[in-house]
């Protein structure tokens, strides 16, 4: 080997920078680094008043001053600088976080610099990677953390914040606890045949106990979708013919909830998405743009394409015109809606009503109707309450709930349940109940994935734990 | 004492123990030039405990050793008193047979075939010294200064170092039965530099069977079934002992009781760490206080003894709260102790010191196996025993080593724990300790080993002809059922309706049929039958093969995931220290062990997920570094 006599650390973690906070106008905005080098490109560029260098300030301290670019000697910004020495850091690696002036434009300035002066700039995820990496946080958690800094708004940030605090972790935990006095039993049965007093692991005791797991999988399952609806934005598509009040509706919503972010999805500017914050669900309005531009959808992409848009959409609010009938338009919308969640917005109650209601509660069934005029700006407030009770129906609201919001969660409960359902469909055959074993702990391997923990010896402890065993 | 040379040999076993004797045969047997140094030629092969062998995930190892060549499973099959196969009513993969030996018989036998195997040298002798030269083993110094050479050294000393029986408050120093304890070869290992461990075991008093009532107990006969271990065996002992089965009153949970304070395991006397699974009695009681009775099987030790094992009433009370403590039990009323139940406590390896093929880490060419690497049990013994004899008998004569991997077997599983977790406590195998445990069982330890053990040289010409002809005629035969298709005439549905399974409504493969629960490969026998005459084995195998094919290909799928990670090899000079990011705890185990790949890194407690992750990262970087550099 070319390097001998030389130890040389192959997993040697540079220094790595990024924006951390959102893009977008904000007061202030953070750049972070993280690694060995962190606080010595820092001090490169960073001049306090009292010439301080960071290198010699205690940990987990603040500092202010300017950002000067030693190439130019010109002042860049006017900083707040976080220094936080290892281990006791996010990543356990030496942190600086450069608070400066929000926009764009500075903040990308003070990148820009830090990159300069020999920073890396760093992958998504990566600074939790390190946390991961360096044993800082666990697999659950470090995707949690993911999440935490993806999530659009407030309650998405409680889902995660819970995720970290490792709700969930406990939740899978008693699943798996379930499964692995289940599985003891089972064992015992086996290893101590004729330890007397145990009671058999009938079928009949396994398919209870297996349903019973099942239907928790599917509890977490329901709140799963959601979990990723609070972390991706309920994804809303408004309908509706033209001049029916679709651009008024999108404004109103707008202006009521402070839009959080606008996002250019892809590389064309063909799809605009806005996020809206509408009592605690983030709502993701779809191709806002062709609504402005075109006021119809439909006519604007064509058929084909606006099904597609409707197939993806998680609610579809459909508004109609209160002053006049319904058109052969209408029914077609109606028909293209059926068997989504739809919310139908009788608009312009100001004017004369001409539509036939019971007609349209009937197209409607289940789905709700509201009655506007967002012209008076009347109705939007019970809108938004249909749109926050279709979210959290069964009142959900209640803070103390676990959502699963994570794919690689939500892959592994299905893989979960699936496996289960193995072992019920199994055990209803009549297969041996040393068999249908094999489909339980695997059940409980793939729960214990999502929290990372498959010890083996876990179920030898249950054993003996459990039972009195001699022979 | 002055020193003479005894003798040259290729391999020497120390100890003739369940490990001793598997060892020394296989190595013979492979041609190596085989020494046997045992303290007391009239203890080869003893059962110091239970007179059983066998049992869930044992009886299983048994048969493995008999398919690599082994000797344990046709011992036992020509001196049992009693065979029964248990979880007959549970599916194949835990199937197990037990058997009951006539102690004396068993050790008589083994020590003919001892005696009688060529390559293999007999000697009674003590041995206080090994001869070690730059880390690697060259030979060793008996007692009487007789000084043997060797290529390579297998200590297989069981219970023996540093032994110390415990009675009440009387310890003194002791092999197990009252044998010699083996103190300064105990010391020499210490010296050697080898961190040692105290674990203790116990075993419980024997009573004299003219005094048992056993109108009190129950009967426990044997199967009318004739079963064997070995898939040699040809004849088979119809003469069957019982055993009976009675239980613990009220009064013998007092007696525990108020005796506790006697008990040296409470006292304090005993330090060594004792088996969870294998409970004295006082510990049943203590722990499990809300249980009112516990089983207790009365065993008889052989055909030629009246001697019968109190199973299940282990301790180490003294001796006359022993005797009160039978006397409580129903149908021991009257009985007279013969032997007092005692505790044992010895110095045991810490078998991570060990590489996967049982060589020691510490000084080449130096094996151990059995009871010494901390397990229990004579079947876990012999397990370690084959194989290392095996192994160093390779080694001397310049032959590869063999590692059995934990698909392969119950002995791969047992060594692989050994070697990569250690244990706190002295090991005994469990089916729930196998994950692959549908691939583990006890019908087919002939296919998945046999092939091995004629390429070593223990299996003979014919044994491994038969075996190729029987695995022929389980492919032909599950060709067959895959092709051929049953008709829903007269006759099949009749025979369905026997089983109580539903009518067929269309044609459908046998082997399809022979899915549903409710059929049995003789169903499908009687509607389409085979050209030729199909042996219970084969049926066997085909049965199981179809019926549970789907968990089959699972359990395959799973060891194809694993195999990727054991494909992962560590360089072996890998510097865990340089590696930073792994936490200092997974740094110190992992120097500690050295797993060969990343799959047996992965199984280290203390090294977590994270850890794996940055050793991949490392290994991969570093293979870069080599290429690039």
């Amino acid at each position: 080997m070319c390097n001998q006599g030389r130890k040389v650390n192959y997993v040697h973690f540079d220094t790595i920078a990024a924006i951390s906070t959102p893009m977008g106008e904000g007061a202030i905005a953070i750049v972070r680094l993280s690694g060995d080098e962190a606080v010595q490109i820092t001090d490169r560029i960073f001049r306090s008043p009292s010439n301080k260098r960071l290198n010699e300030e205690r940990s987990h301290t603040i500092h202010y001053g300017h950002l000067i670019d030693p190439t130019t000697s010109e002042t860049v910004e006017e900083v707040m600088v976080s220094l936080m020495k290892a281990p006791k850091t996010f990543t356990r690696e030496d942190v600086i976080e450069i608070n400066c002036h929000g926009g764009i434009v500075a903040v990308t300035r003070v990148l820009k610099l830090v990159l300069k002066e020999g920073a890396r700039l760093a992958e998504p995820g990566e600074f939790t990677k390190r946390a991961f990496l360096n044993g800082r946080v666990d697999l659950s958690q470090a995707e949690a953390v993911m999440d935490l800094i993806r999530s659009k708004t407030d309650r998405a940030m409680d889902v995660a914040l819970n995720q970290m605090e490792g709700k969930l972790s406990r939740l899978i935990g008693a699943l798996r606890q379930a499964l692995i006095e289940t599985l003891a039993q089972v064992e015992v049965n086996i290893d101590y045949p004729e330890y007397d007093d145990v009671e058999e692991m009938t079928i009949p005791l396994m398919i209870e106990k297996s349903t019973w797991v099942r239907n928790e999988i599917d509890k977490l399952l329901r709140t799963s979708s959601q979990g990723k609806i609070l972390r991706e934005g309920l994804s809303t598509v408004i309908i509706g013919r033209p001049n029916v009040g679709k651009s008024s509706l999108l404004n109103s919503i707008i202006q009521e909830n402070k839009a959080i972010v606008t996002d250019i999805a892809g590389t064309t500017r063909d799809i605009i998405e806005e996020y809206v914050n509408v009592r605690g669900v983030p709502l993701r309005l779809v191709d806002t743009a062709g609504i402005r531009e075109t006021e119809d959808i439909v006519e604007r992409i064509g058929v084909e394409r606006s099904r597609k848009v409707l197939r993806e959409a998680d609610l579809i609010l459909l508004v109609l015109n209160s002053s006049e009938e319904l058109s052969i338009e209408d029914e077609r919308l109606f028909e293209a809606v059926s068997g989504m969640d739809t919310i139908i917005v009788i608009n312009k109650t100001d004017l004369p009503q001409k539509i036939d209601l019971p007609k349209v509660m009937e197209y409607a069934g289940t789905g709700k109707v509201v009655t506007t005029s967002l012209l008076k700006d009347e109705g939007v407030d019970e809108l938004e309450e249909a749109i926050a009770g279709l979210f959290f129906e069964g009142n959900l609201e209640s803070g103390d709930f676990t959502y699963v919001s994570n794919a690689r969660h939500i892959a592994l409960l299905h893989n979960a349940r699936a496996t289960i359902e193995n072992a019920l469909a199994a055990a209803e055959a009549g297969v041996p109940v040393d068999m249908i074993q094999i489909d339980v702990t695997r059940t409980w391997e793939i729960l214990g994935e999502i929290i990372g923990d498959t010890v083996q010896d876990g179920l030898i402890n249950e054993l003996f734990s459990q039972f009195c065993l001699g022979k | 004492m002055p020193k003479f040379e005894a003798g040259t040999f290729d391999v020497i076993v120390i100890g003739a123990g369940h490990a001793g004797v598997e060892a020394a045969l296989s190595a013979a047997k492979m041609g190596a030039t085989t020494l046997v140094l045992t303290m007391n030629l009239d203890m080869i092969a003893f059962m110091p405990c239970n007179p059983s062998l066998g049992g869930p995930a044992k009886g299983i190892v048994v048969r493995e050793i008999d398919a690599l060549g082994g000797a344990m499973g046709k011992v036992i099959d020509k001196t049992h008193i009693q065979m029964r196969m248990l979880n007959t009513g549970k599916g194949p993969a835990v199937r197990a047979l037990r058997a009951q030996a006539d102690k004396v018989l068993y050790q008589q036998e083994m020590k003919r075939l001892l005696e009688e195997q060529e390559n293999l040298t007999l000697h009674q002798g003590v041995v206080e010294e090994l001869i070690v030269e730059d880390n690697e083993v060259k030979g060793l110094v008996t007692q009487v200064g007789a000084v043997y050479r060797a290529k390579t050294v297998i200590i297989t000393t069981g219970t023996f170092l540093r032994g110390e029986v415990i009675i009440g408050d009387l310890k003194y120093s002791s092999g197990p039965n009252n044998q010699m304890p083996s103190i300064k070869l105990a010391d020499n290992i210490r010296e050697l530099g080898f961190d040692m461990v105290r674990f203790k075991t116990g075993t419980p008093p024997r009573v004299n069977s003219r005094t048992i009532d056993y109108s009190k107990t129950e009967i426990q006969p044997g199967d009318d079934t004739a079963w064997a271990f070995s898939y040699e065996t040809t004849e088979f002992i119809t003469d069957q002992l019982p055993c009976w089965l009675t239980y613990t009153t009220p009064r013998t949970h007092e007696l525990i009781n108020e005796n506790l304070h006697l008990s040296p395991m409470y006292s304090g006397m005993i330090k060594g760490k004792g088996p969870r699974y294998c409970p004295s009695i006082e510990d049943k009681i203590v722990r499990f206080a809300d249980k009112s009775r516990h089983q207790i099987f009365l065993e008889p030790e052989g055909r030629n003894t009246k001697e019968v094992y109190v199973q299940g009433l282990s301790t180490s009370l003294p001796e006359h709260v022993q005797k009160q403590l039978i006397a409580s039990v129903p149908g021991l009323e009257n009985a007279e102790m013969m032997r007092a139940g005692y505790a044992i406590e010895y110095d045991a390896i810490v078998p991570t010191q060990l590489w996967p093929t049982l060589e020691t880490k510490r000084i080449r060419n130096l094996y151990t196996a059995g009871q010494l690497n901390g397990t229990s049990g004579y079947e876990e013994a012999a397990g370690q025993g084959i194989m290392a004899g095996i192994n160093a008998a390779s080694r001397a004569l310049g032959k590869e080593e063999r590692v059995l991997g934990r698909a392969d077997a119950y002995i791969g599983v047992l060594i692989d724990d050994l070697v990569t977790k250690g244990t706190s406590e002295p090991y005994r195998l469990l089916t729930s300790r196998a994950e692959y445990r549908l691939l583990l069982r006890h019908d087919n330890a002939d296919m998945r080993l046999t092939e091995l053990g004629y390429e070593i040289g223990l299996v003979s010409e014919e044994r491994h002809d038969a075996h190729v002809i029987k695995k022929q005629q389980i492919d032909e035969e599950i060709a067959r059922l895959r092709k051929i298709s049953i008709k829903p005439d007269n006759h099949t549905q009749e025979i369905i309706r026997e089983t109580g399974g539903s009518e067929l409504r269309e044609p459908m493969k046998a082997a399809d049929l022979l899915k549903r629960p409710e059929i049995k490969y003789s169903q499908i026998e009687r509607i389409v039958p085979p050209a030729e005459k199909v042996s219970a084995e084969v049926k066997e195998q085909v049965e199981i093969f179809i019926k549970y094919e789907g968990y089959i290909e699972k359990s395959m799928q799973q060891v194809e995931k694993m195999k990727k990670l054991e494909d992962k090899k560590i360089p072996e000079n890998i510097d865990y220290d340089a590696i930073s990011g792994i936490a200092t705890e997974a740094k110190s185990v992992l120097n500690e062990v050295r797993p060969l790949s990343i799959a047996q890194a992965s199984r280290i407690s203390g090294v977590n997920p994270a850890d794996i992750s940055i050793l991949l990262v490392y290994i991969e970087q570093g293979r870069i570094a080599k290429i690039s550099g």
